[in-house]
Parts: structure tokens; C-alpha cells; sequence
């Protein structure tokens, strides 16, 4: 297990740097003059001089190459063209909001989507099936943006039992904190559960159709029984795959459902830099988002090897 | 157990049968109540001790019996319309599920056709057994763990301990059989139904499965209902016979009064097409050579070095094997499921490339030749596949499949069509199968079609991989006969891949035996059937269940 964990982090070395060299590259290559694009249109000629000696733009590239990258790796992200402030502060302050979000969202869309799919599989064909395929297929058919806002209509501005906007952080208090977050989980948790779901009732229900599982019934066991002790474990292979799948997705989520909600996470932060052409700032979150991404799926990797041991060869 | 106790129930038991099945109807569910009939009227019983064998070709209902029994019918596509199913007394018909899941396991048990996937793969086999434990004792946990343990020993595992910790991919087939044993007799129930248990073994391993049924049976005094579709295994170990056909008993006694005076046309028809292990006196062809192997070798798994040449590691499936084939001749390979045949098949196929050797195709050595070149000489040699229910299109008309091969060849629609239809007619095919779907035709008329979609390219060799293993037996004969046929007819070398010594015997000029991938022994299928010269060949001839049986001519051989 170690030394397969040790190998797949290694072949995440090479794709943290072709993501490094594209984002280096994203800047140096646009047509024009790097400086002048990240000063603006009204910058004084000074001004243009400063910021290239600033990004040492009058080194050659490889040379620049090199500057970047051992600055990334002593951790030093540069500085926001439009605060001044480090970038890696700038994160630091928005990832609090952004992080509770998706563990908020995951949680609740794993907990509630499992037995969901189970139940729909276990009642296939019946009653209790159609309806949570149809409330699934509304939840991935309505976006964000629209459940969001119907949302705050209905919870937060008629029954008054959530905030309407804004962010709360844990500091402030364990209830106003997930107060905050309740709408914004639930409107971004549907699309999640609508997809886990689905995915958990055709992996169960494939599952039910294999041999163990008349071998399970002969040996006495009930019907819950073989749902959890044999069915579930085996269809657990594609439900982990598309909760990674989601988790990555998520990043994309969180960036809508932020400006939604209005709260301060990392997503606003993505819309306010790229409107801003903050460059500095969009590199880094580049940056941070890929390695989130190669993290979730070495996570997924590790996980099917936990749950079917046929991959662990 | 005192004297009294035991020699009481011995009386008891011999009094009142383990499994009484009286006028059982099994339908299966229509839209509006119970549809066709698929078990009708069926009755016969299993006393302790013995065993029945219920045989019949498939959808003859032996399978929906013993689920029946087990109440373990598919709800939504099978039930119960009629008769009792009383296991030791108790109707099984109406007891309620809390009673039936009681009872699996404690009253009846079962093992199941396929080992590789009776067994849930995520879970360590050991756990698998101890799961019956846990559902139907109070046992600790280190009772339980000594109790399944003492079971692993006594189906004969080696190494009990690490096999407990085991997974089922880690095991071979004829020890995951051994679990599935164990988890059913752990709890030393009055009834076993054994369902094809032995079907997807090799010939070695299915008797060594078939004598642990036996003395597990002996000690626990268990009654046996054994499903099965093979008279050579029914022949070793059945006491009575129950012989069914489309849902209904043809006839039942005991194994000699079947075996060898069966009263039913059905039954006679069905014993005497079990193929016979004497093989026919033929005489040797003579016809020109059509292929010649030489030092055939393939390695699975060997990666080519950096530098082009293989290296080394890898697994040998095939090595140094050498045979010739006549025009006309039927030459057998066999061997056990690993011994390297369909390697052996699929090379000379080049439908994977061999490491070395040379494979001589009417003058020509294909075994290195480029795809261009080999495309010309792919219509000289053509295959017939194992499961005829999925080596055909299921969405293309039969005649479309037929004549695929030839319009890749250049050949005019018009002449194609015309040469599947004479095809057709060759295999015993009516004509208007051309317009027709595969899912049309039964298993044996499906296996037509695929020889005739070979024969239609009027190849020099034609493969048969397997090709009748997964037919009843009374189409298999039908079929063994057209190959035999076309063979003469045509005038093909066929190079005929199986398992099954009793099919070689009958088909088969020459014999070829195969183990680890290399040739122990090959001559005319007389000297090898009759006179093997290696310990091997003696071993596989002596598992063929029912060698002691001439099921052609109703008698036991002497």
C-alpha cells in the first residue's frame, strides 16, 4: 500500500509541472507585452519599467522559467498586482469558506445520495424507485444559480430561517456558522446527490444480478443483508469513481454558488481576479486547483485498492 | 449420540424420506397471474444418504426444482403454482421467509455450477464461511473462527490458515468449489443440492470435488439431489436417477434401470448419445498436408526489450509444440483448462502472434508474416468458437454474418449470397434462415450457422475451439456427426480444441495431449485412448467420470 501510494505521488511530480509550465507559459506567450497587459491600459511608461524589472521580463526565458519555479517552490506566489498583498495570504483568507462548502456539500451529498441509490435499487421498477429517479433527474436538471435563488426566496426571505447572504466564519460561532452554509449546501449538494444516486442504484442493481448474490440468499441471508454486506461493497468501485468525479466538479460548483450566496471563498476570488486581471492571483489558483485535482484522484486510486482487492496487485 | 439414538434414527430415516416432492408446478409470472408452466407436476424423493441425480438437457426445469427447494425462485419471474415440498415433513411451500432463511444452511443447502463466481470477490473467503456462523449460531468469535477452520481442513484445503485469509481471485477454481462446500455443509444440513457442481471443473478436479461430496455425504449422512447434464458423472455416483424433459419427469429408477433399460424413448434417446470413450477404428488419411507446426512457443506477459528482442520473462503457455494436419483429417488437442490448447488454436489462427515457431499454411510460414501479407492467407483457415449465444452479431441477419468475410475478399454480393445459402444447406440449415436473427435458433442451430459462416470462405483448416462443450448432449451429436460429415465432404483439416476426452474419441484421427503448455503425448486417437504411454494421459482418461459405462449400447463395460 505505501509504496503504491509513494509510486502514483511520484507520477503526480511530472503533471505538477507540465501544470507549472503552462501557467508560466499562459503569461509569457500571449501576444504583446506581459507588463503592459498586467498594468492596464492608463499605466505610465515608469510604471511598465518597474513591473518588468519587477517579473524580471528583461531575463531570458528560460532564465525566467527558472526564477518562477524556485520561487513556487520556496512558496512564494507572488504578490497581488491590485492589493500588493502575498497571494498565498489572499489564499489563506478565502479558502475558509470555500473548504467548509465542499465538506459540507460532499458530506451531505454522500450520506444522503448512498442509501437513496440503495433504496431505489432494493425497490427497482416500484413505486419508491421512479419517484427518486424523478426527483434525481430534476436535481441535475436545475442549476445552481436557479435553485439557489428559488431557495433564498422561499427560505430565507419568506420563512426568514436562513441569512440571505453572506458567510459566517467558525470563529463567530459553531450554529451562525452552519446557518451560513445551510442554503448554499443544499442548493449545490442536489446536483450531487441527483448524480450519486443514480450511479449507486445501476452499480447495486447490476451487483444483484451476479452469482454471490444467490449464494448470499442461500446462505440464509436476509434482504438488507445482502444489500449492505455484498452488494454494497461491490458496487462501491463506481460510486467512489464519481464521487471523485464530483468532488472535482465541485471546484467549478463552488465558483457559481459563491457568487450566488456571496460568500468570500476562493470562487469569488477566481471571478474577482479574472475581472481584475490579476495575474499573480489566477496563476496561483490555477496552480492550487490542479493539485487539488491529482490529490482527489490519487485519493480515488487508494480507495478502490481499500475496496476491491483485486486491484491491489 | 448413544446406541438407541442413533440406530432410532436410522429407522426414523429410513421411514420417512429427507425430501419429499409431491406434484410440484412451477410457472413462470405472467401479467395477469401465473403464465406458462416451466416445472409441471413434478414428484420423486431423497432419502438420507442417498443420492438422486436429476439430468435433462437445458430448460428441462432441473434447475427451477432446486431453487424451488430452496426458495429461491426469482419472485418476480418464477412461482410455485401447485404440489408440496416437504423438506423432512415440513411444507417448504408455506413456510414463511423468516422460516425458509432459518432453514438455509441448517435444513438444505446448496453449491452452485460456477466457483469463479459463487463467491463474493471483496470479501476473504474465510469471513464468506463464518458469515453462515454468524447468521445461524451463537457462537463467539473464536469458536466460530476454530469451527470454520476444522471445515476448510475437512474439504481438504491446504494451508487453511492462509486460505481463511484469502480472497477469491487468489484461489484456483476447484478450491473456491471446496469453499462454497464448506459454507454449505458447515452446519451438517439433512439435504444437499449439488447444481452442476462440477460443470466448470477440469476432469481431475471435478473427481477429486465429486469424492468430497461423497464422504462428507457419508459422515454427515446427508441426502444428495445432484443436478447435473453429464451420464458420466451420474453414472459414478448416482443411486437413483430422476429424468426430466421440458418441465416434466420422463421417467425415474435406479441408475442401472436407466443406464441400462430405459424405458422411454426419451431416455434411451438421451444415454445413447453421451459420446462413448472407445474410440471408432478409422482409417488414417492420407491426404496432402495442409499445416504444419514447428516449435511453436508463446509466452503471455513477456514484454519486447528495449532493443526489439523478447526478453525472457513471462509466462510459457505454449512450448516446442509440433503437429501436421491432413486435408481430411480431424486432429484432437486436449488437455486441461491452463495446458496451452486454445494458445495452440489462436496462433495457428494468428489471432496472437507467437514468440517463435513456424506455422506452415499450405507451403507458407505465417508465423511472421506482416498483416498485409497475412490477409490473403486468413481465408484459408477459419475458427469455430466455443459459446455459439455470443460469437454471432445479435443485431445482423444471419445471411449478413454469413457472407461478412467473403465481401471482405472482393466476392460479389450476388455470388456470396449464393454461397451462404449452399452453406447453409451443407450444415442442415433450411433456407430462409438467411433473413433470420440469431436469437431465433436454439444453441445447436446456432452452432450451424457459425460452421457454415466458416465453411463459406471453403477454408484449408478450420478451428474448432471448444465448439460442442457447451451443447446438450443430444445436439452436440448432431453436431459432432455435420463436422464429420463436412469433413469428408469438403475435404477440410480440422484441428479440434477440447476438454473432453469423450468427444476426442469420437471425432479425432489423431490425439494430441497437452499439459503446461507443452505436447506429453500424441498418435491416432486409438493408441492414446487405448493405450496411453504416459502417466498424464492415463490420469485424464481414468477422471472422465463414467469411463466404466458404454452408454451407446445400454451396458457396463467390463
Amino acid at each position: 500500500m505505501f509504496s503504491f501510494v509513494l509510486k502514483r505521488t511520484a507520477a503526480a511530480v511530472p503533471v505538477m509541472a507540465m501544470v507549472a509550465i503552462i501557467v508560466f507559459a499562459l503569461l509569457r506567450l500571449t501576444p504583446g507585452d506581459p507588463a503592459a497587459i498586467i498594468a492596464g491600459d492608463s499605466a505610465t511608461p515608469e510604471r511598465l519599467e518597474e513591473i518588468r524589472a519587477l517579473m524580471g521580463l528583461d531575463q531570458p526565458i528560460l532564465v525566467q522559467l527558472y526564477v518562477w519555479i524556485s520561487q513556487l517552490l520556496q512558496g512564494d506566489f507572488g504578490t497581488s498586482l491590485l492589493s500588493g498583498v502575498p497571494v498565498t495570504q489572499m489564499i489563506g483568507q478565502r479558502i475558509g469558506p470555500s473548504l467548509a462548502l465542499c465538506l459540507t456539500t460532499i458530506t451531505v451529498s454522500v450520506l444522503v445520495a448512498i442509501p437513496l441509490g440503495v433504496l431505489a435499487a432494493w425497490r427497482q421498477g416500484k413505486l419508491l424507485d421512479r419517484f427518486v429517479m424523478s426527483i434525481s433527474v430534476l436535481g441535475f436538471s436545475v442549476p445552481v444559480f436557479v435553485s439557489g435563488y428559488l431557495l433564498i426566496l422561499f427560505f430565507s426571505l419568506q420563512l426568514r430561517w436562513f441569512p440571505v447572504q453572506g458567510y459566517q466564519p467558525l470563529s463567530a460561532g459553531l450554529w451562525p456558522f452552519l446557518n451560513s452554509l445551510v442554503l448554499p449546501t443544499v442548493a449545490l449538494s442536489s446536483v450531487y446527490i441527483a448524480l450519486i444516486a443514480r450511479i449507486t442504484r445501476t452499480s447495486v442493481i447490476e451487483v444483484m444480478n451476479e452469482d454471490f448474490i444467490r449464494t448470499a440468499r442461500a446462505k440464509g441471508l436476509g434482504e438488507r443483508g445482502v444489500l449492505m454486506g455484498h452488494a454494497l461493497g461491490n458496487a462501491a468501485v463506481p460510486i467512489i469513481t464519481i464521487i471523485g468525479v464530483g468532488i472535482a466538479l465541485l471546484i467549478s460548483g463552488v465558483v457559481v454558488t459563491e457568487s450566488v450566496f456571496n460568500l468570500p471563498g476562493l470562487g469569488r476570488l477566481v471571478v474577482e481576479a479574472v475581472l481584475a486581471r490579476d495575474y499573480p492571483v489566477i496563476q496561483a489558483l490555477i496552480l492550487l486547483f490542479a493539485f487539488i485535482y491529482i490529490l482527489i484522484n490519487l485519493v480515488v486510486d487508494v480507495l478502490y485498492t481499500v475496496f476491491d482487492p483485486r486491484i491491489r496487485q | 449420540m448413544n446406541q438407541t439414538e442413533s440406530s432410532a434414527d436410522a429407522a426414523r430415516s429410513a421411514q420417512q424420506p429427507v425430501l419429499t416432492i409431491d406434484k410440484l408446478s412451477v410457472a413462470l409470472v405472467g401479467e395477469h397471474g401465473p403464465g406458462r408452466p416451466v416445472v409441471k407436476s413434478l414428484s420423486f424423493d431423497v432419502k438420507a444418504g442417498e443420492t438422486v441425480c436429476i439430468v435433462g438437457e437445458s430448460g428441462s426445469g432441473k434447475s427451477v426444482t432446486s431453487l424451488a427447494v430452496m426458495g429461491l425462485l426469482p419472485k418476480d419471474s418464477l412461482t410455485p403454482t401447485g404440489g408440496r415440498i416437504l423438506l423432512e415433513g415440513e411444507n417448504l411451500l408455506e413456510a414463511s421467509q423468516r422460516r425458509l432463511r432459518d432453514l438455509r444452511t441448517t435444513g438444505m443447502a446448496m453449491v452452485f455450477q460456477e466457483p469463479m463466481t459463487a463467491l463474493n470477490p471483496v470479501q476473504r473467503v474465510g469471513e464468506q464461511v463464518d458469515e453462515v456462523l454468524r447468521l445461524h449460531t451463537k457462537l463467539g468469535r473464536e469458536e466460530r473462527r476454530k469451527r470454520v477452520i476444522a471445515m476448510l481442513e475437512s474439504v481438504h484445503l491446504p494451508d487453511v490458515e492462509r486460505i481463511y485469509r484469502s480472497y477469491p481471485h487468489e484461489l484456483s477454481g476447484g478450491q473456491r468449489q471446496r469453499i462454497v462446500i464448506a459454507m454449505a455443509l458447515i452446519l451438517k444440513p439433512r439435504l444437499l443440492i449439488a447444481d452442476e457442481p462440477t460443470t466448470a471443473l477440469d476432469v481431475t478436479t471435478q473427481k477429486q470435488i465429486l469424492a468430497l461430496i461423497k464422504e462428507l455425504q457419508t459422515e454427515q449422512g446427508t441426502a444428495v439431489i445432484f443436478i447435473t447434464h453429464d451420464f458420466g458423472v451420474v453414472a459414478e455416483i448416482a443411486d437413483r436417477i430422476v429424468v426430466m424433459n421440458q418441465g416434466s419427469v420422463v421417467e425415474t429408477g435406479t441408475r442401472d434401470e436407466i443406464l441400462a433399460h430405459p424405458k422411454q424413448d426419451y431416455t434411451r434417446m438421451l444415454v445413447s448419445s453421451v459420446p462413448s470413450l472407445i474410440p471408432h477404428h478409422r482409417t488414417q488419411p492420407t491426404g496432402e498436408t495442409v499445416l504444419t507446426v514447428k516449435a511453436l512457443t508463446k509466452y503471455y506477459g513477456s514484454s519486447k526489450s528495449w532493443f526489439g528482442g523478447a526478453t525472457a520473462s513471462g509466462t510459457p503457455a505454449a512450448q516446442d509444440v509440433d503437429l501436421i494436419l491432413r486435408r481430411g483429417e480431424v486432429v484432437g488437442v486436449v488437455g486441461e483448462s491452463g495446458s496451452g490448447k486454445s494458445t495452440v488454436a489462436r496462433c495457428v489462427m494468428r489471432l496472437i502472434d507467437p514468440n517463435s515457431g513456424e506455422i506452415n499454411l499450405n507451403g507458407t510460414d505465417i508465423a511472421t508474416m506482416g498483416r498485409g501479407a497475412l490477409m490473403p492467407m486468413r481465408k484459408r483457415i477459419q475458427i469455430v468458437f466455443q459459446d455459439p449465444y455470443r460469437s454471432l452479431n445479435p443485431r445482423r441477419r444471419v445471411g449478413e454474418s454469413i457472407i461478412e468475410g467473403l465481401l471482405n475478399y472482393n466476392v460479389s454480393r450476388a455470388e456470396a449470397e449464393s454461397k451462404a445459402r449452399h452453406a447453409l444447406k451443407t450444415v442442415g440449415l433450411p433456407e430462409d434462415v438467411y433473413d433470420r436473427y440469431p436469437h431465433q435458433f436454439s444453441g445447436g442451430q446456432r452452432q450451424r450457422i457459425c460452421i457454415a459462416r466458416a465453411l463459406v470462405m471453403e477454408p484449408d483448416v478450420l478451428v474448432a475451439d471448444e465448439a460442442v462443450s457447451a451443447l446438450d448432449v443430444s445436439v452436440q451429436a448432431q453436431v459432432l456427426a455435420l463436422l464429420d460429415e463436412v469433413r469428408e465432404r469438403v475435404g477440410v483439416g480440422v484441428l479440434f480444441i477440447t476438454h473432453d476426452l469423450r468427444v476426442a474419441a469420437q471425432i479425432c484421427d489423431t490425439i494430441i495431449v497437452m499439459q503446461r503448455g507443452r505436447i506429453v503425448e500424441q498418435g491416432t486417437a486409438v493408441e492414446v485412448l487405448t493405450k496411453p504411454r504416459e502417466s498424464y494421459t492415463r490420469a485424464l482418461i481414468e477422471a472422465a467420470p463414467g469411463r466404466h459405462w458404454d452408454f451407446q449400447h445400454f451396458r457396463a463395460v467390463a
